[in-house]
């Protein structure tokens, strides 16, 4: 799960990591207040209007605007970008509309860093990357000059080491140019242990900073924030609910979720429903291999009802997109008949007008073949998996 | 022979009272596997009743904690049907409690529980498969997890999978050309699990009665181009291969949480072609698994 920056921040402040003041503001009008506000406040003119959406990029995609002429500016800028399509590299092509915005003080910078922390799958630690390249895309940092970033893992009972989070100062020439070089490596450290308890205890899957930056009078603060939950915690954070903005997120995955699917939304023609999540995006792909486009992948999962099949059945049913359904399943806990009852429950209520191929096998085969036989509905068998995707392929090909 | 089970391993069931943990071992003592103990907190003293292959009763002692299980029961391997937010403290117990093998069916467990149980890992030398698997099968002789049994057939191939459903769909193919399993492992779809490819190539590359393994990986990550580098130094035996996720978009989690291509790393083509240059015969469709496999021997 993903929140907006200034949701990341108030989480940091809580953890004591410095932060820029900021409001988050939903209108034009409350963006000018804010900006009056954080003038008056911090005795400088300038402010930055930042576009609040879940993509990164957004700085380089327009959406972050820095204004040195006050309040009443701040409010036009806000004006124009509330209600923009914001593109940038992570978002696609159609880009995500700004609905809400951050306004900050503007401070004076002296570096950009990265600093970032993700769980490493090979070292099975979190891996805490620093970087002198911040402010631009850490993804082309990797690939270009992987040496410039800086990585260490952090020991789950011994947490961050003093001495790891130095070795970064230092490997960052952290104090060079400061006018204080020892604070300024001090309050490094400090921002890293608080960063490596916040993304233990809020149970985190990625947290970015960029840039973190040292300002001219060698103080660190973080300018940005990324934080990107792990959804598998979500039970024991029930403030989440809370921070999770919908329009970010895509409604029929959202519908999927609340049913306990599992549901991703692609761009063909071709709705999938299946059990288990490898033979899911395997069934995606033997519908690319037999030369056709998957609209979804839908994982119905292990232990799916006959409520869950039927809810999943007809949020294909019911997607203008579908030209085509391809039901695969290898029955392991998930019996066949289940599926078919579903399947037809579905059916019975929203019909069926594009071409549907079953393709069954495993735990309570027979049963399941028998409840569609009877249900007279115009299904085409699949022998396997391959049969399967070519007769869908071929139906949709033909109507 | 097989790996890691066969017909005489003990095993313990944690979470044995659940609607999961008793369906399944009831299913497991119904194909022939050794459960001799349950564990379940406060319910210690209870007896779990099952029927076994030949439909006569089984009955499973329960006992409040793993230690006593493993010490009034002789259990050496645990299968745990326990919820996400109580799995990793069940696994850590199945270690402290000196069982040599550690199966987490569970699905859903923070990243975070499983980083600290791997630390735990790091001082034992128990061996952890999953979490989020189907678990371990030698065929016609231990069946431990949630795998239909009566697909499997007895034989010579190993399968090991980081998905479930996947797995039974290769072990399906081999059994309908004749081919059996030595023993099919399902190491889970999670980004921090227990046993990776490379463990388990191992013990098949070790084990005299594997002739040749199918290996099923999917999207996310770097196991699959690790095992490549595994395999191309030390593979004695055919490895067929199948990558699953070669249609997913990049950023979306598909279904398993290690499922998810991010930072254009992980992808189908960048597995295939590590997998393929180690010598990995990697299986166009996911139909042709085991035709796959059979072609290289």
């Amino acid at each position: 799960m993903k929140i907006h920056e200034y949701q990341g921040k108030q989480i940091f402040a809580r953890y004591g990591i410095p932060i820029p003041k900021g409001i988050p503001v939903f209108s034009p009008e409350e963006a000018q207040k804010a900006a009056q506000k954080l003038i008056d406040e911090t005795d400088s003119p300038v402010v930055v209007v930042k576009a609040q959406i879940h993509a990164g990029g957004r700085g380089k995609g327009g959406g972050v605007k820095v204004v040195k002429d006050g309040a009443a500016a701040a409010g036009k800028v806000a004006a124009s970008l509330l209600g923009m399509q914001l593109v940038t590299h992570q978002t696609g092509p159609e880009g995500q509309k700004v609905q809400r915005l951050y306004v900050e003080q503007g401070l004076d910078i002296a570096r950009e860093l990265y600093l970032g922390m993700v769980v490493d799958r090979e070292k099975r630690r979190i891996a805490v990357m620093a970087s002198t390249e911040g402010g631009v895309e850490i993804e082309h940092v990797a690939a270009t000059t992987p040496e410039k970033i800086l990585t260490e893992h952090v020991d789950p009972v011994l947490g961050l080491g003093g001495y790891q989070a130095r070795k970064l100062a230092y490997g960052l020439g952290l104090g060079a140019g400061s006018p204080k070089p020892k604070e300024t490596i001090a309050q490094f450290v400090k921002i890293l242990a608080s960063l490596t308890t916040l993304f233990e205890k809020e149970d985190c899957s990625l947290c970015e900073i960029n840039p973190l930056i040292v300002t001219r009078t060698g103080d660190v603060i973080a300018l940005d924030a990324k934080l990107n939950f792990d959804d598998n915690a979500s039970d024991r954070h029930r403030e989440w609910a809370e921070l999770m903005d919908k329009d970010e997120e895509d409604p029929v995955e959202l519908e999927a979720k609340g049913a306990g699917l599992s549901y991703v939304s692609l761009d063909g023609d071709i709705g999938c429903l299946v059990n288990g999540a490898g033979l899911a995006m395997a069934t995606m792909d033997i519908i690319q291999h037999a030369g056709g486009r998957p609209a979804n992948f839908l994982d119905v999962g292990g232990g799916a009802t006959r409520e869950q099949v039927t809810k999943a059945f007809k949020m294909i049913l019911s997607s203008s997109k579908v030209r085509g359904i391809f039901v695969n399943i290898f029955g392991g806990i998930m019996k066949c008949d289940v599926i078919a009852e579903g399947v037809v429950a579905a059916t019975r209520e929203l019909g069926l007008k594009v071409p549907l191929v079953v393709r069954l096998e495993g735990t309570n085969v027979e049963r399941g073949k028998e409840i569609l036989n009877a249900s007279g509905l115009a299904i085409q068998p699949a022998d396997n998996m391959l049969d399967g995707a070519r007769k869908i392929v071929a139906a949709v090909k033909a109507a | 022979m097989s790996v890691l089970v066969d017909k005489n391993t003990r095993v313990l069931v944690q979470g044995i009272t659940g609607g999961a943990g008793s369906f399944h071992a009831g299913q497991c003592i119904a194909y022939g596997t050794k459960i001799v103990a349950g564990c379940t907190p406060n319910r210690g003293g209870e007896t779990f009743e099952a029927k076994g292959p030949d439909g006569s009763p089984v009955k499973v002692p329960v006992f409040d904690t793993t230690a006593e299980a493993v010490k009034q029961t002789g259990a050496e391997v645990s299968c745990i049907f326990v919820p996400a937010l109580g799995a990793a403290d069940a696994i850590v117990e199945a270690i402290d409690a000196g069982c040599r093998l550690v199966i987490c069916i569970t699905e859903g467990i923070p990243v975070m529980d499983m980083i600290r149980v791997r630390r735990v890992l790091e001082t034992s030398s128990a061996r952890l498969i999953g979490p989020n698997c189907p678990g371990i099968i030698t065929p016609g002789a231990c069946k431990i997890g949630i795998m239909p049994g009566h697909i499997h057939r007895t034989g010579r191939f190993g399968v090991v999978s980081r998905s479930g459903t996947l797995t039974y769909e290769a072990v399906g193919q081999l059994t309908a050309l004749g081919m059996g399993q030595s023993t099919c492992i399902g190491i889970g779809g999670d980004p921090v699990g227990g046993m990776d490819f490379i463990d388990c190539l191992r013990l098949f590359n070790d084990d005299p009665d594997t002739d040749g393994v199918i290996m099923i990986g999917e999207i996310g990550g770097n196991a699959e181009e690790r095992a490549a580098a595994f395999i191309q130094e030390n593979m004695k035996k055919p490895v067929a291969g199948f990558i699953a996720g070669t249609t997913a978009p990049p950023g979306k989690r598909m279904g398993h949480a290690g499922a998810i291509i991010s930072g254009g790393k992980g992808t189908a083509a960048d597995k295939i072609r590590a997998l393929e240059a180690a010598g990995v015969r990697v299986a166009p469709s996911p139909a042709e698994m085991g035709v796959t496999l059979k072609a290289m021997l």
